[in-house]
């Protein structure tokens, strides 16, 4: 990027998983509230919008419209995404970039979902060609499993090694307030012994199925400092997709393509030649126990097949090397339009040590990822002092 | 005026849409779905560039950006490259209605492809199936095929299970 941005405000809902008490905008609302209120700011210091979910989700066609009032939007410049699980971060992403071009000095990121209006699971399969893959697909978790299985056979990794993933991101969730799923006494043996979903993922190796909203305000260096002590500097960003059909790809989980190329890009950009000692922590977007092994394998976390040992040593643990998903990540909290910028959020929070008890001291570099079925992956690098 | 009673919860209100869909399949699909339906033959397409045959067949290698200018025969045989067996309830979207389980789910990499496709096993015990197992496909009778992809019930393993 040519001009910078930073990430100034932070904002999100307490994840559950049915919010029956507010309407969709009223939900989104909370989260812009909180975010601007965390520092003092108003809609009026705000001069574009960007909002992003998965509207075949609720049902609901023009959303932005109507919450444009709630969220302060009206007579704003507003524009929507709607690009699959990575929405998130490219919310954050289409934020950052419309700042650093000079568009607009102070632009509002959104992402919600209220999973719990509608048939998440069917309206996945969307994502396929009628012609080719809707009809044998089996929404989110029957595609993992198979993709799962790629990843066990090329690694070697084991189900107790996917559980541990799944014990760390609940226990974590125990010290996030806004995180869905809180288990502060989860074992790696009650994650093997919970029913069987699609071979080898059980039900406590899957994400939860949330309703929530998160914001972000980001800015240009000179009013981001007006706003806040310690930005957290948007230093890279990157997108890359893949092909079409789930196919293409010969190793999905096991190779990520889309995630090798979006992360050895922000790598590049941010000068970052060994991730794992270069970064202070990571929020990644890990819908499964097993991706999240997966994906430290093709974030240049440890070599290929060593995912499994990663977590075995405790290297991604909350006190560990590099801390992965101390908010308690995607296992715990699965708003999945607004997920990936609650990765970008909390990786914000850690960078302005405002993380409260998941803070990890001392965070001056951080990585956030998006995913999207496989086929789309962002990433993010957030830093504590300007580039 | 008096203030706002406290709620517990807010009004629910139910909508129960029932949207239909008519999608062009395209050139591509349609020459392999006439294939499919009338000699049960399996068709991809071979990249001009970088020589890989995918299936499903394209205009254009997603890959290399070569075009595609041949058809080419694959399968019907292949191996499994991933597999599951699905044990959750789920809404078939192409039927309205809950999908009976478990079933075998997989990627099949057909003889003479280069990609992988989508699609249901027969075998449905875990224990039974696993990566690089080869199988064939099963077809529905030629009366009863309607150029879908369906019209390949599922994959049969070629070798039956050991305890058979």
């Amino acid at each position: 990027m040519g001009r910078t941005a930073a990430i100034v405000a932070v904002g999100q809902t307490d994840h559950v998983a049915r919010r029956l008490d507010v309407s969709i905008p009223e939900m989104v609302r909370e989260a812009v509230d909180r975010c601007l209120g965390s520092k003092d700011l108003n809609p009026g210091q705000v001069d574009a919008v960007v909002v992003g979910n998965m509207e075949l989700f609720e049902g609901i066609n023009f959303p932005e419209l109507w919450m444009a009032s709630a969220i302060g939007a009206a007579g704003k410049p507003l524009f929507k995404l709607n690009n699959g699980g990575t929405v998130g971060a490219s919310v954050a992403v289409a934020a950052a970039h419309l700042v650093a071009s000079g568009l607009y000095d102070v632009v509002l990121g959104i992402a919600y979902e209220k999973q719990s209006e509608g048939e998440t699971q069917s309206a996945i399969t969307t994502v396929g060609d009628p012609a080719w893959e809707r009809s044998v697909m089996a929404g989110a978790i029957g595609n993992f499993g198979v993709m799962a299985s790629t990843y066990v056979a090329e690694s070697g990794v084991t189900a107790e090694q996917a559980a541990k993933v799944a014990v760390k991101a609940r226990r974590n969730a125990c010290l996030n307030p806004h995180a869905h799923l809180k288990r502060p006494d989860i074992t790696v043996e009650e994650v093997l012994a919970s029913r069987m979903l699609a071979a080898p993922l059980r039900l406590l190796d899957m994400c939860p199925s949330s309703d929530g909203a998160c914001a972000v305000v980001m800015a240009t260096p000179d009013r981001a400092r007006e706003m806040t002590p310690r930005p957290a500097w948007v230093v890279a960003t990157e997108t890359a997709h893949d092909t079409q059909f789930m196919g293409d790809s010969p190793k999905r989980l096991a190779r990520m393509r889309s995630l090798i190329a979006a992360s050895d890009s922000v790598y590049s950009k941010a000068g970052i030649v060994d991730p794992r000692a270069e970064l202070d922590v990571a929020e990644i977007y890990e819908p499964a126990s097993y991706a999240e092994l997966a994906m430290y394998e093709s974030l240049r976390f440890c070599d290929w097949g060593e995912g499994g040992a990663l977590i075995d040593d405790g290297v991604t643990l909350m006190d560990g090397e590099l801390p992965v998903n101390p908010s308690g990540g995607v296992l715990s909290t699965n708003p999945v339009g607004a997920t990936a910028l609650i990765r970008v959020a909390e990786a914000a929070l850690q960078v302005m040590g405002e993380a409260g008890d998941h803070q990890i001291p001392g965070v001056e570099t951080a990585l956030a990822t998006g995913y999207g079925g496989n086929a789309w992956s962002e990433a993010v690098i957030v830093k504590g002092s300007a580039p | 005026m008096s203030p706002t009673p406290p709620i517990d919860a807010a009004l629910r209100l139910e909508y129960v849409a029932d949207f239909e869909y008519s999608y062009a399949a395209g050139k591509f699909a349609s020459r392999f779905m006439d294939a499919l339906r009338t000699e049960a033959r399996i068709q991809g397409t071979r990249c001009d560039v970088c020589d890989k045959v995918l299936v499903p067949p394209r205009p254009v290698c997603g890959l290399c950006s070569g075009r595609t200018v041949e058809w080419v025969d694959v399968g019907p045989s292949g191996v499994i490259t991933g597999y599951t067996v699905v044990e959750v309830p789920f809404i078939d979207p192409m039927t309205g209605f809950e999908r009976p389980i478990p079933y075998g789910f997989a990627f099949v990499r057909l003889d003479g492809a280069d990609t992988n496709i989508y699609h249901f096993l027969e075998e449905s015990r875990h224990d039974k199936i696993s990566i690089g197992m080869r199988i064939t496909a099963v077809f529905k009778p030629a009366p009863e095929r309607d150029g879908t992809l369906a019209d390949i019930i599922h994959f049969r393993a070629e070798e039956p299970a050991a305890d058979e």
